[in-house]
């Protein structure tokens, strides 16, 4: 039984996994220490102050921050709810409807988002646009969030569907119940842990979105991170510290919040 | 099927038999439209002629690949060679990602090991440990690794107070620099498959090769490596794939020593500067790499799944 526990260890494992978790979470840390400093410049300590976090909110260029971040959240309030709705109806054809002509080369559509690497999306959506005579604005980044949240979106809902027996169903319809009806009062609610994490990871996928975003945004457009970028470029000043740190606390919360779910339903079930 | 079996892996249930094509319309006519066309028409760009404020001007040309793979002088009368800035910065991405994913493989299979052979119970909350950076935003990541390792950053002034340095270890704008934000970005990708690979692993396999006289190393090398190498691999393509066209790390923490595919193709479509079809030339060279690198990860895949 002592070799079996010992096959299980390497010398240095735990050293390396220690050096990992470090590397992941001293910039992060680092950041959020120094965004509650009192002095002007960013490098020298001036005591704890949270003159940065009234800046963000009062500041010169709050309004423009605000803006920002209200842009943020409706987009990706709207591209999480379609990509959720699409996402399920499309979990419930790959797990529930047997098999048919063009499963494959669905399951392969639906995940190419995840494929196709970020800048050619992006470059892929600035000529489509514009061959279309398309102007850019909300619009846009709302319709090239919704494409990239799908996939996302779609993995934990796939997932949990794939671990419920069909059998609630089945009874459901031998009762007399539609397609419809088992579908909506059986499977759903069943399934509600697993479509509420696809719904907050499409949120975060969508809120941390740099790249396609700067890409279709049009003029005068911007998204907090494309705001933050604009920012960053000119050099990090204290207040995008504080922004950033309410920033990695708004992401923290929600994905604890889509672990606990998806925790909560494992245990039901 | 009988009722209560638990739905395979491969969609057996057919409950709602009949409906899929219906189920899957939307997400045909979202991706389809705005993925798929767009992928498209960006091939048909990369064909065309640049106008000189961005934007393109609807005559076939093949200037934008030329232009890409030969230099034919100023005047573009000169016999054709080979042209190497672009190839280079191609080059150069390659070896930016191929060096990050190895860092990540060095650094992820260790900790993956460590996470899987926790007691169950703990497992998810290590896990947890791991992946709750990877959510938070990738721009503000990058730019707290900019913070943190700048030349007058924390980590410089701490090692500096220490006396164990005498001047900034200069850092900022190097090839690390860009390494260790890929790094940074895509560890979890490497942590996750590799994790669930060693969690299926069977120990009867390390203890018959304990009993045979194998030493730990020995048993790690050839018995339990290749065991989890589809965990190691699909690792190993999730973080490549995405360090290959990477936009933020590169851009903010590199120089212009560093630069990469991602801010090549970003420059064509930024300004008046900009030549589109160039552009769309470079995306379709980069996604043609992308997708042999995922089919010949696909055909190897399903090989081993044969088996």
């Amino acid at each position: 039984m002592a070799a079996s526990t010992n096959l299980r260890r390497f010398p240095g494992f735990l050293t390396v996994t220690i050096i990992c978790l470090f590397v992941l979470y001293a910039p992060l840390i680092v950041v959020a220490v120094y965004s509650f400093n009192a002095s002007t410049s960013i490098t020298n300590w001036g005591g704890i102050s949270l003159a940065w976090y009234v800046d963000v909110f009062t500041g010169p260029e709050a309004p423009k921050f605000q803006q920002a971040a209200l842009n943020s959240i409706i987009i990706a309030v709207c591209a999480s709810i379609v990509a959720t709705i699409v996402a399920t109806l499309a979990a419930v054809a790959m797990t529930r409807a047997g098999r048919f002509r063009g499963k494959t080369l669905s399951f392969a559509l639906i995940n190419l988002p995840l494929m196709v690497p970020e800048v050619v999306t992006a470059v892929a959506s600035l000529v489509f646009f514009s061959a279309i005579g398309f102007t850019t604005g909300l619009t846009t980044i709302l319709i090239a969030h919704t494409v990239f949240c799908i996939p996302f979106a779609y993995l934990p809902i796939s997932a949990r569907m794939q671990s419920i027996p069909d059998m609630y169903e089945q009874a459901a319809m031998d009762l007399y119940a539609t397609p419809r009806e088992a579908f909506k009062l059986v499977l759903l609610p069943l399934m509600t842990p697993g479509v509420l994490s696809g719904f907050l990871l499409a949120f975060i996928i969508s809120l941390d979105d740099f790249l396609i975003t700067n890409f279709v945004k049009g003029a005068g457009i911007e998204t907090l991170p494309t705001a933050i970028f604009g920012s960053v470029k000119q050099g990090i000043k204290p207040n995008i510290m504080a922004i950033s740190t309410l920033m990695l606390v708004v992401s923290v919360v929600f994905v604890s919040l889509s672990w606990l779910i998806g925790r909560m339903g494992q245990e039901k079930t | 099927m009988a009722a209560g079996a638990p739905v395979g892996a491969g969609g057996t249930s057919n409950i709602y038999k009949g409906s899929g094509w219906k189920l899957l319309f939307p997400s045909w006519v979202i991706i389809g439209i705005f993925l798929l066309a767009p992928v498209l028409m960006m091939a048909v760009y990369s064909f065309l002629t640049k106008e000189f404020r961005g934007g393109v001007i609807w005559e076939f040309s093949l200037n934008a690949y030329d232009q890409f793979f030969f230099d034919r002088g100023l005047f573009g009368d000169e016999p054709p060679t080979l042209e190497w800035t672009y190839i280079g910065i191609f080059w150069r991405s390659i070896w930016q990602a191929g060096l990050a994913t190895i860092t990540c493989l060095l650094i992820g299979f260790p900790t993956a090991w460590f996470i899987a052979t926790r007691k169950p119970e703990s497992r998810s909350i290590w896990l947890f440990l791991v992946t709750i950076p990877y959510w938070v935003n990738l721009l503000i990541r990058t730019v707290s690794m900019k913070f943190l390792i700048r030349d007058t950053g924390p980590l410089n002034e701490f090692l500096l107070s220490l006396h164990v340095i005498n001047e900034p270890l200069g850092l900022i704008n190097t090839n690390f620099a860009v390494q260790l934000g890929l790094f940074y970005s895509y560890l979890p990708f490497m942590v996750l498959p590799i994790y669930a690979a060693v969690e299926r692993y069977d120990f009867s396999l390390s203890e018959a090769a304990a009993d045979l006289y194998a030493s730990t190393w020995t048993i790690l090398w050839l018995v339990i490596l290749p065991v989890v190498r589809p965990g190691i691999i699909a690792g190993c393509i999730l973080v490549f794939v995405p360090s290959l066209g990477a936009f933020l790390a590169p851009d903010l923490l590199g120089g212009a020593k560093t630069f990469m595919i991602g801010s090549l193709i970003e420059e064509q479509f930024k300004g008046n500067a900009g030549n589109w079809p160039f552009g769309a030339a470079a995306s379709m060279i980069l996604l043609t790499i992308v997708m042999c690198v995922l089919l010949v990860y696909a055909r190897n895949q399903n090989k081993a799944e044969a088996r």
